[in-house]
């Protein structure tokens, strides 16, 4: 038996080694033809950069130079990082007043942050927009509050599940001592729902980073505030004579702070991930 | 306590509530009123009854997007449960080097959209160029190609979700099977399975979710291509409302029928998942 499974073991190793090899293929394809002169990309494109072939990094600087790279880094990291603040902290102080305080309008704001994570994007995309830049919410800090609403659905679902389970006595014992609301709330509650925070920054994080379409509509492309998903879009969007080069050399800097994230914080992700799925 | 908590209203809950209001609650209202009128700008709304949805008919454009989405979804949902289940039945074995394999299952989950879109567009584009097509030359290329780009980021997802659910089977039961003399394949099939029958349909769920709603990875790899055959709804809703002028009040109301069908689809599975808790 014990025999038996470490050979079945060997070749489940074999054949998840190749499954890998299929699942790099993609990776190893951009980065690969991101070192090709662009008029060599369509030629051989599985083979490696030869001599001829190899360009050293004018694809890279052509890509940056092209899209203004870094600054889209800069928007990206600027309006994901404030967004996951601000619903950590904003959403998890509603949820946690939607839990505390029993009223009817509590439960009906509850059902409607609940209810709007079913609505598909598309259904409140004409009117958000324009509503949007009436408001002069077209920049990189209006985009925060924007996230903040729309993760705000899935994010004070998510905290309401954990705040009901922190035991009433803790709180009770704080207020009786001297604090009010707001010092109970940081001081005694935030703490506890430390590990909650994470796993609900970590999702609204991935999407937010990824997000297309909200940033390309509110913000548009005729601005300086362009994120790494609208410029991408920008640079290659449209079929005819395009930079074949400068395409995988963008490609590849995409996905290089992505992949540098996942593989520091692989462990909360993952957690994240599952409690996300679990609860949403 | 609930007492002073309820003062603090306007601190907790308004940040939340505007930044809600902003993103959703009055665009979904305006959407669902614009529905029904005709407009090119918001200014001008005239009420038109339910002439948009009877103009959604006029031609086949939506109904092809939804065929095109059914179909898309359906092989993409069967297949991407089988990888991931299979993955997760896989690596809960013991074998070597199972957190690599699973780091590198999991990580084109967080790669953006559009990124992905067009690393596959390249990619796809370079093997078929070897039989001088290209991937627009074709709708099955289309479809085909939006199934691969579609498992291969899903599946490390969902096995993730699968892995959970298999590691939540107490070993003693496991133990018991095989004292008793089970088969791996009758452990399988009378263990495994109906005790991750949970974590299967929140799989199903988030794959339906997900394929229905596709939208970036759409644009970026074939945005519809060749004359719409490759669109999704997201993308006929999107194209209807900012492809052309005249066509927002339908877009809008192919939008509303988009959200009543997701949110039927949302609604089923929250009744499934009610209905066994009650069981439990």
């Amino acid at each position: 038996m014990s025999k038996r499974k470490t050979v079945v073991n060997s070749i489940l190793l074999v054949v998840l080694c190749i499954l890998t090899g299929i699942f790099l293929t993609p990776i190893c394809f951009i980065v690969l033809n991101s070192f090709k002169g662009k008029l060599y990309i369509s030629d051989a494109p599985f083979a490696m950069p030869t001599e001829e072939t190899f360009s050293g990094l004018t694809n890279y600087i052509n890509g940056i130079e092209k899209t203004n790279f870094f600054a889209a880094f800069g928007w990206s990291l600027f309006i994901t990082v404030f967004s996951i603040i601000a619903i950590s902290i904003f959403a998890s102080m509603t949820a946690y007043y939607l839990t505390r305080v029993k009223t009817k309008m509590t439960k009906l704001l509850y059902y409607m942050f609940t209810f709007s994570m079913i609505i598909p994007f598309q259904m409140v995309m004409l009117s958000m927009v324009r509503l949007a830049n009436g408001a002069h919410l077209n920049n990189p800090v209006g985009m925060v509050v924007l996230y903040l609403g729309f993760g705000g659905g899935l994010s004070v679902f998510m905290f309401c599940g954990f705040v009901k389970s922190i035991p009433l006595e803790i709180e009770e014992a704080a207020m009786i001592d001297g604090c009010n609301p707001l010092q109970t709330y940081f001081r005694i509650v935030m703490p506890i729902l430390k590990p909650t925070a994470i796993s609900v920054s970590i999702l609204n994080a991935m999407w937010i980073w990824n997000d297309f379409l909200l940033p390309y509509l509110v913000i548009g492309v005729a601005t300086d505030y362009k994120t790494i998903p609208v410029v991408v879009q920008y640079l290659i969007g449209s079929y005819g004579s395009r930079d074949m080069g400068a395409m995988m050399a963008l490609l590849v800097l995409s996905i290089i702070p992505i992949i540098i994230f996942y593989l520091f914080c692989q462990k909360y992700i993952i957690e994240g991930v599952v409690a996300g799925a679990v609860k949403g | 306590m609930q007492k002073t908590i309820r003062k603090y209203f306007p601190i907790f809950v308004l940040p939340t509530f505007i930044a809600f209001g902003f993103a959703f609650l009055i665009p979904f209202v305006s959407g669902l009123y614009l529905s029904f009128c005709k407009f090119t700008t918001m200014l001008n709304p005239e009420w038109v009854g339910i002439k948009n949805y009877i103009n959604i008919f006029s031609n086949r454009d939506f109904i092809n997007a939804f065929y095109f989405t059914v179909k898309f979804a359906v092989a993409s949902i069967i297949s991407i449960n089988f990888f991931a289940f299979v993955l997760a039945l896989v690596l809960t074995r013991k074998v070597k080097g199972t957190n690599l394999f699973r780091t590198v299952f999991f990580m084109p989950n967080l790669i953006g959209g559009i990124i992905l879109g067009y690393i596959w567009q390249s990619m796809i584009n370079a093997v078929l160029a070897q039989y001088e097509t290209t991937l627009v030359a074709n709708a099955t290329y289309g479809y085909w190609g939006l199934v691969i780009l579609m498992n291969w980021q899903l599946t490390g997802y969902l096995m993730i979700i699968y892995i959970a659910g298999l590691q939540n089977i107490s070993g003693d039961l496991i133990e018991a099977a095989r004292i008793d003399g089970a088969s791996p394949w009758q452990l399988l099939t009378n263990i495994k399975i109906p005790m991750v029958m949970p974590s299967i349909t929140i799989c199903l769920f988030v794959s339906v979710s997900n394929c229905f709603k596709l939208f970036d990875q759409n644009l970026a790899l074939t945005a519809g291509a060749p004359s719409k055959k490759t669109a999704m709804m997201s993308l006929d809703i999107y194209n209807t409302i900012y492809g052309s002028t005249g066509t927002e009040g339908v877009g809008q109301a192919k939008a509303v029928i988009f959200f009543i069908l997701v949110g039927a689809i949302a609604l089923v599975q929250l009744m499934i998942t009610k209905k066994r808790e009650v069981e439990q």
